[in-house]
């Protein structure tokens, strides 16, 4: 009985070719919206993981300023290099201590230039945040001392000043200071923010105050905490002997910020997951509007086709044997509706992913879940006209016209 | 089933509607008609003859008096019981030919085919020999747009007898013909019945149709006025 159920709904189906691909369209759109955006969604989460993993174990950031909101500081004295020496010293449990000073400076080589980001900053620099050397080798603590004119560059400033060529041991310029490049950073790709990782040049830290920005100050103090400590713990003392060095009287707020970089990342996993839901969200609405644009076909085909009903139940189909075939006919919609969707999602997906450069995750899960679902819409939404179908008098049915 | 006729018909009434809309369609008609007799039924729009081929093909039941189609009481059956009983012992013919567009005569005639739970192969066999009895061979893949009116008729003639029948009920099979095809169609009838011993009950309004038939049985306000057999 299924079999001829098939039978007579693939007929039907094909009697109707254009309406049944329309019909197809709202579920196709629905599924693949809903697969695209979770693989997408899930690929961005993944990669903000990836970058957590990359960010180094346990990165404060100590900056000078107050927090106005996201992204804002309000402007306060800088620190010292003393400052850093201080934590250093004093705060137990810290692997590294880094502090940077930092500007935007055109780098030139040859006739090449390019603007990018020097970081005037110690040897703890390169492990704080976790960029070892590809080429060449990085500068030492005592050429950081010393302020030796050497520089390590990022992939994306060897590629613009030096395309093709062997960077190493030869000398770029910025402002003042011509500087030899001892070695090449390993690549480390987009940050969470979309800032490019790769694009800068670090010197040694009294290179930079000396010969680039002219005074003392250090913006930016970085600190790698050791596995197995309290960062919250840490951020305290950090911050109390801060506020000593500082002078801040106790109803005076933190003209600073401690940062943790894992707060951060995580903040944005779960941003990066809500979007995802809500996205989805979203693709499950159109998935059910394409249930429903199959319910009104289906009910439309019904009158339509009330004659061919009629026929049939006069030459002896059952009631359920009619009842089959149009249910047959809005799940084979449906589900096949389903199946191109899914396969138009993974290429799109496919695509999108090296577009928006986040990695392809398959997700098996959705995939076969979109699938179900749209087989399920199929039943539940044709199950109503296929009744009505299955109910018609033979008589009546061969009157209309 | 020599032991009694194929259909019976006794005080058979319908009434449609209640109380003072009431109308009776069918006042009490006693009919019974022999395996392989080709039967005409005349008579005036709403004479009854609609709602009595109604009832014979087993589409409706009586509101009184009891229908036996081969000793069976039709009354008592339910819609799907009535449903099987069509797809084995009844083949329909309509005005309006009722074809399935889009769909290929061969399609068509193989419907009622699909219905009884055939493997495809006899499925196609039945379905080519049908069309070969009606003179349609060559068009077995042409689809309803494809064909004439007469043509049409025959497919539908085709699907009708594919199954092999007891009962071929024929409702105005030629309303929507020339009187050229009339004459083929009415021909094509007379050879069922003659050769294939189905029983064959035609509506019609036209006299000259109705003299193919070799019983004539008129409806007048829901009864039958006359019941005639023409002398062959």
């Amino acid at each position: 009985m299924l079999g001829n159920a098939f039978l007579l709904a693939f007929r039907a189906l094909r009697r109707n070719a254009m309406r049944s691909v329309l019909t197809m369209l709202g579920i196709i759109i629905g599924v693949a919206a809903v697969i695209v955006v979770v693989t997408l969604g899930s690929g961005a989460t993944r990669q903000v993981s990836q970058q957590v993993a990359s960010l180094g174990s346990n990165l404060l950031m100590v900056s000078v300023g107050k927090r106005m909101g996201p992204g804002q500081v309000s402007g306060a004295e800088a620190f010292k290099l003393a400052d850093a020496e201080a934590l250093a010293n004093d705060v137990y449990g810290l692997a590294a201590v880094a502090p940077v000073a930092s500007g935007s400076t055109t780098a030139i080589y040859a006739n090449e230039n390019w603007s990018t980001n020097v970081s005037g900053t110690t040897d703890a620099f390169f492990s704080v945040s976790n960029q070892p050397v590809a080429e060449g080798r990085l500068f030492t603590a005592s050429e950081a001392r010393l302020g030796t004119a050497v520089c390590v560059i990022g992939q994306t400033v060897a590629a613009k000043l030096f395309g093709l060529q062997n960077p190493l041991n030869n000398r770029i310029r910025l402002q003042k200071l011509s500087c030899e490049v001892i070695g090449v950073l390993k690549a480390k790709g987009q940050s969470t923010m979309g800032t490019d990782q790769d694009d800068l040049v670090v010197v040694p830290l009294r290179t930079y105050q000396r010969r680039i920005a002219g005074n003392q100050d250090v913006n930016l103090i970085k600190i790698s905490v050791q596995d197995g400590q309290d960062t919250e713990k840490v951020k305290h003392e950090i911050e109390g002997i801060l506020r000593v060095r500082r002078h801040l009287a106790n109803t005076e707020e933190n003209n600073f910020n401690v940062m943790d970089m894992k707060e951060i990342a995580a903040m944005l996993s779960s941003t990066t997951q809500t979007m995802t839901g809500m996205l989805s969200a979203v693709g499950a609405v159109s998935l059910l509007v394409g249930g429903i644009g199959i319910m009104n076909i289906m009910l439309v085909s019904v009158t339509e086709r009330t004659r061919e009903i009629g026929i049939r139940l006069a030459i002896g189909a059952l009631e359920n044997e009619v009842l089959l075939q149009f249910l047959v006919e809005a799940v084979v919609l449906s589900s096949f509706g389903g199946l191109i969707g899914i396969l138009l999602a993974l290429g799109a997906a496919w695509g999108l992913s090296g577009l928006m450069q986040v990695p392809f995750v398959f997700q098996g899960g959705i995939v076969l879940t979109a699938f179900l679902f749209s087989a399920a819409v199929g039943v539940i939404f044709g199950y109503f006209p296929a009744r009505k179908a299955a109910r018609l008098d033979p008589i009546e049915a061969l009157r209309h016209e | 089933m020599a032991d009694h006729p194929l259909l019976a018909l006794q005080g058979v009434t319908k009434t449609y509607g209640t109380g003072d809309a009431q109308m009776h369609a069918l006042a009490g008609i006693n009919l019974s008609i022999n395996p392989g007799e080709f039967v005409a039924v005349m008579g005036p729009s709403g004479s009854g003859k609609s709602t009595c081929m109604n009832i014979l093909g087993c589409l409706d039941t009586p509101s009184g008096g009891e229908y036996r189609f081969q000793g069976v009481n039709v009354g008592g059956l339910t819609r799907n019981q009535r449903a099987l009983l069509r797809r084995h012992y009844i083949g329909f013919v309509f005005q309006g030919f009722n074809l399935l567009n889009r769909t290929t005569a061969l399609e068509n005639v193989e419907l009622p085919l699909i219905y009884r739970g055939m493997d495809t192969a006899t499925r196609h066999r039945l379905a080519k020999a049908a069309l070969d009895a009606v003179g349609l061979a060559s068009r077995e893949s042409h689809t309803p747009g494809e064909l004439s009116g007469g043509q049409q008729q025959r497919v539908a003639i085709a699907r009708a007898i594919v199954t092999e029948p007891a009962l071929l009920l024929a409702d105005e099979p030629t309303g929507n013909l020339d009187s050229k095809r009339s004459i083929e169609i009415m021909e094509l009838l007379t050879a069922i019945n003659r050769d294939q011993g189905i029983t064959v009950v035609m509506v019609t309004h036209e006299p000259d149709m109705a003299d193919y038939a070799k019983r004539i049985i008129s409806f007048k306000d829901g009864l039958i006025e006359s019941d005639r057999k023409l002398g062959d």
